[in-house]
């Protein structure tokens, strides 16, 4: 009993401390607004944040993709309404795609969301030649399209296939999402919004779903959920054997 | 002496630019019907805006893409806030590609092509970031250009390339 109260102290003084720093909650552990990368829009971001995405894929049921389709509302590609109206379907973008894994000899399956990894070591970053491809300091890999020739060098390099290259003129495209012809693209970890101290649209739509497979955060602050779930058992990088250390990474698989 | 050839120098190169810059040198071609932009005043004064705003703006991008800095006051997105207005029928929105547009107004007269519109948008949008955030500090924090010392360096800056 008084084990109980204690633990329902410390949360309620948990939620309060968060609420307080301009957190929402919509359910206890459950944020719409992330505080641990509060950051004035003035000051730069730094390495003392990483952000990381973990993908719980016995949450993530298969046939749902409501993150892809969050994902392109919020960034302007694809869908039915898909601004690249001359290019064939391999060579749509696709920022983020569902996969689905089947183990050959238990004829088991998995369902899981795959994006750009956001790797601590960017193969895509390492051979681009202008420099366009880079990682920021909390770890964000992104596309300067300022940059970017076009090259499509960074595509042949990234063994998560999570880049696309832009074929035609576009029209009608988000201003937090500018993206254009002759220039490659890729997921950004939603950075407009993180940087707003918001989650990325993929991860809220999934707890909007209400399965809530996919958790975003510091991995650098120790004590955030993301954190503390990186710890369990079954937890991995894809092809971690690559020494990447992607950002991203999977349960259950 | 040399010194004092070189002031002067660029000195006359200034007045020449400027006099460019304010005379109607392309007589008959007919003057762009600038749009006028939302509130009193923009976020730098008129005339530094008119020279300086490519400046302004390629400084922030660089800011903003690597470095993650998001305030208002010189982004793209809130220019064309300010600037263009937001038509009820979307069929009649005014875009990029129409000398109606306020960057277009101005680049089509100068013959300047500018490309920033084949990704950013060229309406106004939602940015989704807190109201407060977008009140823009009128002469704020930025400090202080000494115009005749741009319109050298800039002139200087255009000898070089040509
Ligand atoms: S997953 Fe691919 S695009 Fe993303 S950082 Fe790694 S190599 Fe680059
Ligand atoms: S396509 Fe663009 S981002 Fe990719 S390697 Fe070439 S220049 Fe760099």
């Amino acid at each position: 009993m008084s084990e109980n109260r204690t633990t329902d102290e410390g949360r309620r003084q948990f939620l309060g401390g968060t609420l307080a720093l301009g957190g929402i909650a919509v359910a206890p552990g459950v944020f719409l607004v992330n505080v641990a990368g509060a950051k004035p829009a003035d000051q730069p971001v730094t390495d003392k944040v990483r952000w990381g995405l973990l993908v719980d894929t016995t949450r993530c049921a298969d046939g749902c993709d409501a993150c892809v389709r969050a994902c392109q509302e919020e960034n302007g590609w694809g869908g039915p309404d898909s601004n690249e109206v001359k290019s064939s379907d391999e060579q749509k973008a696709q920022w983020i795609r569902k996969v689905h894994l089947r183990n050959k000899q238990t004829g088991s399956t998995h369902s899981l969301p795959l994006m750009c990894q956001h790797c601590e070591h960017p193969p895509c970053a390492d051979v681009c030649p202008t420099g366009a491809s880079f990682r920021r300091a909390d770890g964000i890999v992104l596309v300067d399209k300022h940059t970017c020739i076009g090259c499509r060098y960074c595509m042949m390099a990234c063994p998560y296939k999570a880049r696309s290259f832009i074929h035609e003129e576009l029209h009608g495209q988000k201003v937090n999402a500018p993206r254009g012809k002759g220039t490659v693209e890729s997921c950004t970890f939603c950075v407009h919004r993180v940087d707003n101290d918001r989650e990325p649209a993929c991860v809220e739509a999934c707890a909007a779903e209400g399965r809530r497979a996919l958790i975003f955060g510091d991995m650098k602050d120790p004590d955030s959920e993301i954190s503390q779930r990186l710890k369990r058992l079954g937890v991995r990088q894809l092809r971690a054997d690559l020494g990447l250390n992607p950002g991203v990474h999977y349960e259950g698989v | 002496m040399a010194r004092f050839s070189a002031l002067t120098g660029r000195t006359a190169a200034l007045a020449a630019v400027l006099a460019l810059l304010s005379a109607p040198v392309l007589a008959g071609a007919p003057k762009p019907e600038i749009p006028r932009g939302k509130g009193d005043q923009c976020v730098e004064p008129t005339e530094v805006m008119r020279r300086h705003h490519m400046n302004f703006i390629l400084h922030q991008r660089d800011e903003t893409m690597h470095r993650g800095i998001r305030t208002k006051k010189h982004s793209l997105a809130e220019c064309i806030n300010c600037h263009v207005p937001k038509a009820e029928d979307p069929a009649r929105q005014v875009h990029a590609d129409s000398p109606k547009h306020f960057c277009s107004s101005c680049h089509t007269y100068t013959a300047v092509t500018i490309d920033c519109f084949g990704c950013h948008s060229d309406v106004p949008q939602e940015t989704g970031v807190a109201k407060e955030d977008l009140v823009v500090p009128v002469h704020g924090s930025a400090p202080a250009l000494d115009l005749e010392q741009e319109a050298a360096r800039m002139v200087q800056a255009g000898g070089k390339a040509e």
